[in-house]
């Protein structure tokens, strides 16, 4: 039977998340103890061997991110990615209401490691109750001294996907429209206010109190050797358990989804998965057995992502799912490059004709070339990832998307 | 009623503030009043044309006014799956408004959102940014008649 393993989440509902003293009664701010006595490089490299890859999507090194960061900048940054905008994702929230000093903690040891005293928190305007538990949080780690000389504010967004793009959130802190920056420079060179900075996801920073407290071989012996430790997966849709699990990374989707998450509601069939939230892939029964570590994933033609997992059941209409989501992108496209602000438009519009039982053979085709000009041609993640979820269906259920068409050679229509 | 001046005021010298200085406006007014703006762009050095920009890039600033409850129903996936149609429908005949609207008396505003991060429950709606969880059509006159 599979099992969770918490080690972000031990405490959950044990301790009061904004109190610091609760926190050190359970071992915290040790890390962040180890890591001030060590040298800058010795500390980047212990959390370069654990192995630690960012929880925000993109899958990259920790240590080595931090380590392009220019030693000798005057004023550098720490930003943490809490912008959660992912539909079908609620990690972060749950990382914040049950363990909040980790998170602290842990912008604290990439202040160590990268020589920086002030750090940002870019909060969702959706969670104003996470902002207050943060800054209460904040604090009583400076009222307990736990912080030292680091510094941090949070600051909140105000509903745009768009802005958990590493340099829109960056843009937005300094209070502009939150519009993706051309890359390179990237922000661990040029970032917030044009200093030195780096932005790590929430689940990302709180793993490092229990790295340098356990050791990096601790860490990185946790599932998956290429994407060790544990993830915090959130599960929606069709599922017995709609609730969060935190699992090693190499645990199968078939495990989360069938023994944590209780399997199927009401008795009925697995149709399809999607990962990673409403830009991942739907992933047929016949990949359930996949591990969801990041590189297992991708070998299936998926991602992990932020670990939402949305469930659909036998019944559900993927073609009216993929519909919906098409709008999702139309909506969150900041229209700063074409490939996305019209291919978004134009994928809802094929979407919205094929649901409605007037679209051909020819849309889908449109569909797929649309979708290759937008993966290669987008500026950032969003339009890159936006047609993901109609490729993936036509690949995995396009007797579906057939059904709908309009009978005209016979093909259709059954 | 707390002065939009004064509110401004307190974010003045605040590296990137314009963001949070607007939140503060709306905490107050539900929305960012025309002068209220141009102040803002003001203090914070910026043109008026910028700020209007900035303040109509996010969702979840408005420059027109709103009503004393903002309702808001999520879309994405999840909640779609979950029937969140069926919900908008109820809460449009409920309030006899669409989408986007404000009620004749000023006191709701109609407008859909996208994922609030609250899935677990789904489907979600918010007042005033207060999530209800689980909501079902039957349960909107209930829900809304608690807004006095
Ligand atoms: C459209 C878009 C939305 C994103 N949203 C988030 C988000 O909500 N949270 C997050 O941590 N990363 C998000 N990312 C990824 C960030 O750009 C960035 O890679 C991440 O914050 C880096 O942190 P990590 O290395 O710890 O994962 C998003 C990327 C794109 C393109
Ligand atoms: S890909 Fe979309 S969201 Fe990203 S910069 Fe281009 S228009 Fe904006
Ligand atoms: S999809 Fe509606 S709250 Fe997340």
């Amino acid at each position: 039977m599979a099992q969770e393993y918490r080690v972000l989440l031990e405490y959950a509902d044990k301790i009061n998340p904004a109190s610091a003293a609760d926190y050190i009664n359970v071992g915290g701010y040790k890390g962040l103890e180890k890591a001030r006595g060590m040298e800058r490089k010795a500390l980047i490299e212990e959390v370069k061997k654990s192995g630690l890859r960012g929880r925000g999507g993109a899958g990259f090194n920790a240590g080595m991110k931090w380590s392009f960061v220019p030693q000798d900048a005057p004023v550098k940054y720490v930003v943490c990615n809490l912008d959660e905008g992912e539909p079908g994702t609620y990690k972060d929230r749950i990382i914040c209401q049950k363990n909040a000093q980790a998170l602290l903690e842990g912008m604290a040891i990439c202040g160590a490691a990268i020589g920086s005293s002030q750090g940002y928190i870019y909060c969702r305007g959706e969670y104003p109750f996470v902002v207050d538990l943060l800054r209460r949080a904040i604090e009583s780690a400076k009222a307990e001294g736990a912080l030292g000389d680091f510094d941090i504010e949070v600051r909140m967004g105000a509903g745009a996907y768009v802005c958990g793009e590493e340099t829109a959130l960056i843009e937005s802190i300094e209070g502009h429209r939150g519009e993706p920056r051309f890359k390179p420079p990237f922000p661990g060179v040029e970032g917030l206010w044009g200093v030195p900075t780096v932005v790590n996801n929430v689940e990302t920073f709180a793993c490092l109190p229990y790295i340098l407290t356990r050791g990096a071989e601790w860490f990185a012996g946790i599932g998956a050797p290429k994407y060790p430790g544990t993830k915090i997966v959130t599960l929606t849709g069709d599922v017995v358990n709609t609730t969060w699990f935190e699992v090693p990374t190499d645990m199968t989707l078939r495990e989360v989804i069938f023994e944590l998450g209780g399997g199927v509601k009401n008795g009925k069939k697995f149709k399809a998965v999607q990962v990673g939230g409403t830009s991942g892939a739907f992933i047929p029964e016949a990949n359930l057995d996949c591990p969801i570590d990041f590189d297992s994933m991708g070998n299936i033609g998926a991602a992990l992502g932020s670990g939402a997992v949305l469930v659909l059941d036998e019944t559900r209409d993927i073609v009216d799912v993929v519909t919906r989501i098409s709008k999702f992108f139309e909506h969150e496209s900041c229209g700063k490059c074409n490939p996305c602000r019209e291919g978004t438009f134009r994928c809802r519009e094929i979407m919205e004709r094929i649901n409605n039982g007037n679209g051909s053979e020819k849309d889908i085709e449109n569909l797929q070339v649309l979708s290759k000009v937008m993966q290669k041609a987008a500026l950032c993640g969003l339009g890159q990832a936006a047609p993901i979820p109609i490729d993936s269906t036509i690949k995995h259920f396009k007797h579906e998307y057939l059904r709908k068409l309009v009978v005209t050679s016979g093909k259709g229509g059954h | 009623m707390a002065n939009y001046v004064d509110i401004i005021e307190l974010y003045r010298g605040k590296k990137g503030g314009i963001i949070e200085a607007f939140h503060a406006l709306q905490n107050e007014f539900n929305y960012i009043p025309e002068e209220a703006l141009g102040l803002a762009a003001k203090t914070f050095g910026i043109s008026e044309a910028e700020a209007y920009g900035v303040a109509t890039f996010y969702s979840y600033l408005s420059v027109k006014p709103r009503g004393k409850y903002i309702i808001r129903m999520c879309e994405s996936a999840p909640c779609h799956i979950a029937g969140a149609d069926r919900v908008v429908k109820a809460i449009e005949d409920y309030l006899g408004i669409n989408v986007g609207e404000t009620t004749a008396d000023g006191k709701f505003t109609f407008e859909l959102c996208e994922c609030i991060g609250q899935c677990q429950a789904t489907p979600v709606v918010t007042i005033n940014s207060e999530p209800v969880f689980n909501v079902s059509p039957e349960q909107i006159p209930e829900i809304l008649s608690a807004c006095k």
